[in-house]
């Protein structure tokens, strides 16, 4: 099983570096996996990684990034409800990426 | 509505815990969300218990899913049936479901309930006009 480390602690990630326990997540755990993807946290993205782990919290899923993108435009507004904003904050994908900094498991309906 | 697009019904008949059915069973319709289809859902026997309000796994040692089913109107998925014989063979009303609700992008995203009462013979009806049924 792979590994990161943060703040001195092994804490367990799959293959595709999703955590392993989603309790093992805190703040400094999205820092580093960021830093591993070369992604530079700003306010932005702490927002949808926030938005995200209170989503997760309610409903007990990821949402798949066209919910997210419709959730986000409800909660936080249009001009950053789109994916194209998105897709800029997490290049990777914002389903797939924030899910994966904000300690989620990969979305459900994602394809 | 066009020639792609398929009317898909998933039946749900079995309890939400002790197999794991209904989990699986909605992946598999938050899935088909992402590819455009005409989805619906049914709740009969004891499938009816999957969208119970007021569930609480503790002891059983299995996640609570539950809230998830709140999800599906997100996901544009908004038409629950419920089989009504099967409610009432359970002692249950429709007051001991959570509700479930979506909003509608053609009238202004208005709250609307998902849930549908509908009898066994409206359901078999229902059924007889879906593409695809896949029960659980």
């Amino acid at each position: 099983m792979a590994t990161i480390t943060v703040d001195g602690k092994e804490i367990e990630v799959d293959e595709e570096g999703y955590l392993v326990n989603l309790s093992d997540w805190f703040p400094a755990v999205a820092e580093e996996m960021a830093k591993i993807d070369e992604v530079e946290l700003g306010e932005d993205h702490w927002d949808i990684i926030n938005f995200l782990r209170e989503y997760y919290e309610e409903y007990q899923i990821a949402p798949a990034v066209r919910v997210l993108t419709k959730a986000v435009a409800k909660k936080l507004g249009k001009e950053k409800g789109n994916s194209k904003y998105l897709y800029e904050l997490f290049p990777y994908g914002p389903g797939k990426q924030a899910c994966k900094f904000a300690g989620l498991p990969k979305p459900t309906g994602c394809v | 509505m066009s020639d792609d697009i398929k009317k898909f019904m998933f039946v749900n008949t079995k309890a939400p815990y002790g197999t794991v059915y209904a989990l699986e069973s909605l992946e598999v319709v938050l899935i088909s969300a992402a590819f455009d289809q005409d989805v619906s859902l049914a709740f009969c026997d004891d499938g009816v218990f999957q969208i119970t309000k007021n569930q609480n796994t503790e002891g059983s040692g299995m996640k609570n899913f539950s809230p998830a089913y709140k999800a599906l109107g997100d996901y544009d998925i908004n038409k629950l049936y419920v089989e009504k014989e099967s409610l009432e063979e359970r002692g249950l009303t429709l007051d001991n479901l959570m509700d479930l609700t979506y909003e509608d992008e053609d009238d202004d995203w208005a709250e609307k309930p998902s849930i549908k009462l509908v009898t066994r013979a409206e359901l078999a009806d229902l059924m007889d006009q879906q593409d695809v049924v896949i029960s659980s």
